[in-house]
């Protein structure tokens, strides 16, 4: 039986622009006790489906054009601001993509935790701190006893989003909204909250409606997926019809862009370009706490023209260890030997011609380009610092890079917030480019990104660094884009490094239980059977 | 949260010395002198006088000697209140100046957050144009063109207040209270809107919206506490701009407030009253600022957390 059935649904945004249809006549429904699944990129209009179906989009600028959402016998849709109030926390719950930023920081958990009760059933404080304490403890949360009267703070993004899932599920509701729960979080951490919303829905029968950007996280838990592409649902079917049956040539781009598979080319000898030796990194305690070793006593060799994968959970000390080779971090010992030269010694003018040679690429690309500055004027920059050429022959130069990146040269006078973030990393690409370095740091360059886009970019990354005989450290926290794109991979654990070795080495022949469970949390392990 | 508030007390003293300092050379620097204007003043006189006010000494034994007298918290005898020392002129314009930046400052808040709460509820319509417009005029007005317009409205023209005093009719407050605080009200209005505007465009009130919460909730328990924080930490720098501010209105009014002295010692060269008047108001502000942003950190749980050593 159906639980939640949407039909027709239409969404608009009336801006002073005009207006825009963000979802066309949308159909899909949610079964009882199954999980329904709907994919597409950011834009695509999945989001903004289900928020309407709750009346959460902000009205102006969102309007409902027409259709029905058919839940318990009502149409969601006509009902008034007050009728949808008393649904939402009570039949139907949400929880959202970022947990960092989705809990209150300045109430206690405890506080957020029981409001739904105390609002919908008007419980007594002590019974809902109770049942609270309960939820806390099934959703895995270590003395929930002290964690009720915790702030957000306090706890890491997994937990914080293990406390959302109880919060959701507080009032039993029969519907769960899941809008990218797992997005913001490491594979690792993100296999677990999976498998619990997983086993939740199974204990408790609920219908769960889940939004996510990535095909290889719903593979294992949904008994439907609903494929959406610019505002329509372009195919929908059980996950073996997805998969091995797919119809739509959207659909197959988003199969085809699940990070799998590794570089043919296995790298020949090459003479070494960087050499770490037992680097270490620590930042000092506050007071008389221990320093923090975020890179404690590494060492390893970066030959000419490879990429070297770097992979690990966030907390790893992996982009510290980036920054330190690029000197952006204090070093607290050891050497970086970059070709021949010690670079922990050096100073003023010589750090500055070091730097032209090594470049760094940053995961942000809405946060590491400056808002105020045009293209031109980010490219051109570097060109002029470095003096790799002078402003009479700038305007080639800048031509010439925004075609290596494969963005439009018409686009030099623009801003980045006129950019999308696939075609600002491509910029913050060219504008480490642009000193024409032998080194590239590349720290989590696309993880900010929708996985198509994701593809492109390490495409666009591989090409270059053929071109252009680049050398490149790799960091992530995904081991499929790893996969992809390094020639040798390391380990990172708590500030050493666990494992290193080719790709089909630490793939195929994990020695390190950390290595394994990294691979296991790989999203998708139905897509490989 | 001790240390914090230690180390802030230390980091006053250098500047509170520096200000004595300034001050103290400033206004010998002036020309004239506090006996100067005397209509007939003997030449005998004038030096007995100097003698005994210690400005027959060379101006680094001055110095010197204020700053000794400072330590003890003697702020010296008034040169133009014979018979008075600065303390006591001091602790008796204290209370009406105190009484009339706290009825002011009340006023900015109760009005300013108000009208900036109900302006971002609704952005950029007619709810948010409004009070905001009358914000912007707020800040433009300078207290001693509002002042006398209030008075020539509310005072002569409508006769429903009293146009000077302070505490001899009833309403005489209302008046310098209003031109006191008006500034104020209208940038706290500013700051409250963009506080509220931020946290209300915040993640967690899209979850406290999901979870059912009706909007009067969803803005005074989850939005009001982050979105009012900007006003905290700005009722510091108020409290020192209601001090400067209030030299105005007392004066307008005819207010026998702390204000009044000053100005008028600055007029009569009454050295040790000025450099009193300046250590005392001074102190003050330091104070206040170090209130207001102990205050503003500790409506934040992560800074309060950071406070008191790890576990809050």
């Amino acid at each position: 039986m159906s639980l939640l059935s949407v039909n027709n649904l239409e969404v608009s945004f009336v801006t002073r622009n005009g207006t825009q249809k963000a979802v066309k006549g949308v159909s899909f429904e949610v079964q009882e006790k199954q999980i329904t699944a709907i994919i597409g990129e950011s834009g695509s209009g999945k989001s903004v489906s289900c928020y309407a179906l709750l009346g959460l989009i902000p009205s102006p600028p969102g309007r409902i054009d027409g259709g029905s959402a058919e839940f318990g016998g009502r149409d969601l849709l006509t009902l008034s601001e007050n009728e949808l109030r008393e649904i939402r926390g009570r039949d139907i719950a949400m929880i959202f993509q970022d947990p960092m930023t989705c809990l209150n920081p300045f109430l206690t958990i405890g506080e957020q935790l029981i409001e739904p009760l105390r609002l919908h059933r008007g419980m007594a404080r002590d019974a809902a701190r109770q049942r609270a304490i309960e939820l806390l403890d099934e959703v895995g949360i270590r003395s929930p006893e002290t964690t009720f009267d915790s702030f957000p703070h306090e706890f890491s993004g997994g937990m914080r989003q293990r406390v959302m899932i109880a919060m959701a599920l507080i009032n039993e509701p029969r519907l769960l909204i899941a809008d990218e729960p797992t997005t913001a979080l490491d594979v690792t951490i993100q296999a677990q909250i999976l498998r619990l919303i997983a086993d939740l829905q199974k204990n408790r029968d609920i219908g769960v409606l889940f939004i996510s950007h990535d095909l290889a996280v719903v593979a294992d838990i949904a008994d439907q997926i609903v494929v959406m592409e610019q505002g329509e649902v372009v195919e929908a079917g059980s996950p073996d019809t997805i998969f091995k049956n797919a119809q739509h040539p959207y659909t197959r781009k988003l199969l085809a862009a699940i990070p799998s598979g590794e570089r043919a080319n296995a790298t020949a000898q090459r003479d070494v370009l960087i050499e770490v030796d037992q680097l270490r990194t620590w930042f000092p305690g506050s007071g008389q706490d221990e320093p923090v070793k975020a890179v404690d006593g590494v060492s390893f060799n970066i030959n000419r023209g490879e990429v070297l994968g770097l992979v690990g959970e966030s907390g790893s000390g992996k982009s510290t260890l980036g920054r330190s080779i690029m000197r952006l971090a204090a070093i607290t010992e050891g050497s970086v030997v970059f070709d021949g030269t010690d670079v922990t010694a050096l100073e003023g003018r010589d750090l500055k011609d070091f730097r032209r040679r090594m470049q760094m690429i940053f995961q942000d690309p809405f946060a590491s380009l400056n808002p105020r500055m045009t293209v031109y004027d980010t490219l051109a920059e570097p060109l002029l610092l470095h003096g790799i050429c002078d402003r009479k022959n700038l305007d080639g130069h800048i031509a010439k890079l925004m075609d290596d990146v494969g963005l439009a040269r018409g686009f030099i006078r623009k801003y980045p917030h006129e950019f999308s973030g696939g075609q600002r990393q491509r910029i913050a690409i060219g504008r480490a480019l642009a000193t024409q370095p032998e080194f590239i740091v590349a720290d989590e360059p696309v993880s900010a990104l929708d996985v198509t886009i994701q593809a492109q970019i390490l495409d666009l990354l591989l090409a270059l660094g053929e071109e252009h005989q680049l050398t490149m450290l790799f960091v992530s926290h995904d081991m499929a884009v790893i996969r992809r794109i390094a020639d040798r991979v390391l380990v990172m654990y708590r500030g050493k490094i666990v494992e290193a070795g080719t790709v089909s080495q630490v793939f195929d022949q994990p020695s390190e239980t950390y290595t394994q469970s990294l691979l296991a949390s790989i999203p998708g392990a139905a897509l490989a059977g | 949260m001790l240390r914090f508030i230690l180390s802030r007390l230390l980091q006053a003293i250098p500047v509170i010395f520096i200000v004595i300092t300034a001050t103290f050379f400033l206004v010998r620097a002036a020309p004239g002198g506090p006996f100067d204007a005397e209509k007939v003043v003997l030449p005998e006189v004038k030096r007995a006088l100097e003698a005994q006010y210690k400005l027959d000494l060379p101006l680094h034994e001055q110095y010197f000697a204020y700053l000794g007298d400072l330590t003890r918290g003697e702020l010296g005898p008034s040169f133009k209140y014979p018979g008075r020392s600065v303390n006591e002129i001091l602790f008796s314009g204290l209370p009406v100046t105190a009484e009339l930046g706290f009825y002011a400052l009340l006023i900015a808040l109760l009005i300013g957050v108000t009208a900036g709460v109900f302006a971002s509820l609704k952005p950029n319509t007619r709810q948010d144009y409004i009070p905001m417009s009358l914000a912007m005029i707020g800040i433009c007005m300078p207290s001693f063109l509002l002042g006398p317009l209030l008075v020539l409205v509310f005072g002569i023209y409508l006769e429903w207040l009293p146009i000077s005093g302070w505490g001899a009719i009833p309403g005489d407050k209302i008046l310098p209270s209003i031109t006191l605080g008006a500034a104020y009200a209208a940038y706290v209005a500013r700051l409250s809107r963009a506080g509220m505007l931020e946290i209300l465009s915040q993640d967690f009130i899209r979850t406290a919206r999901a979870k059912g919460l009706p909007e009067w909730l969803v803005v005074t328990k989850h939005a009001l506490r982050g979105g009012l924080i900007p006003v905290v930490a700005f009722l510091g720098p108020a409290f020192a701009g209601l001090l400067a501010g209030s030299f105005v209105v007392e004066t307008i009014f005819q207010i026998p407030g702390l204000g009044r002295f000053y100005v008028q010692a600055a007029f009569n060269r009454d050295y040790t009253m000025i450099l009193g008047t300046t250590v005392f108001l001074s102190t003050l502000i330091v104070l206040f600022n170090l209130v207001s942003d102990v205050a503003a950190a500790w409506l934040n749980p992560r800074l309060r957390s950071q406070f008191s050593g790890g576990k809050s």
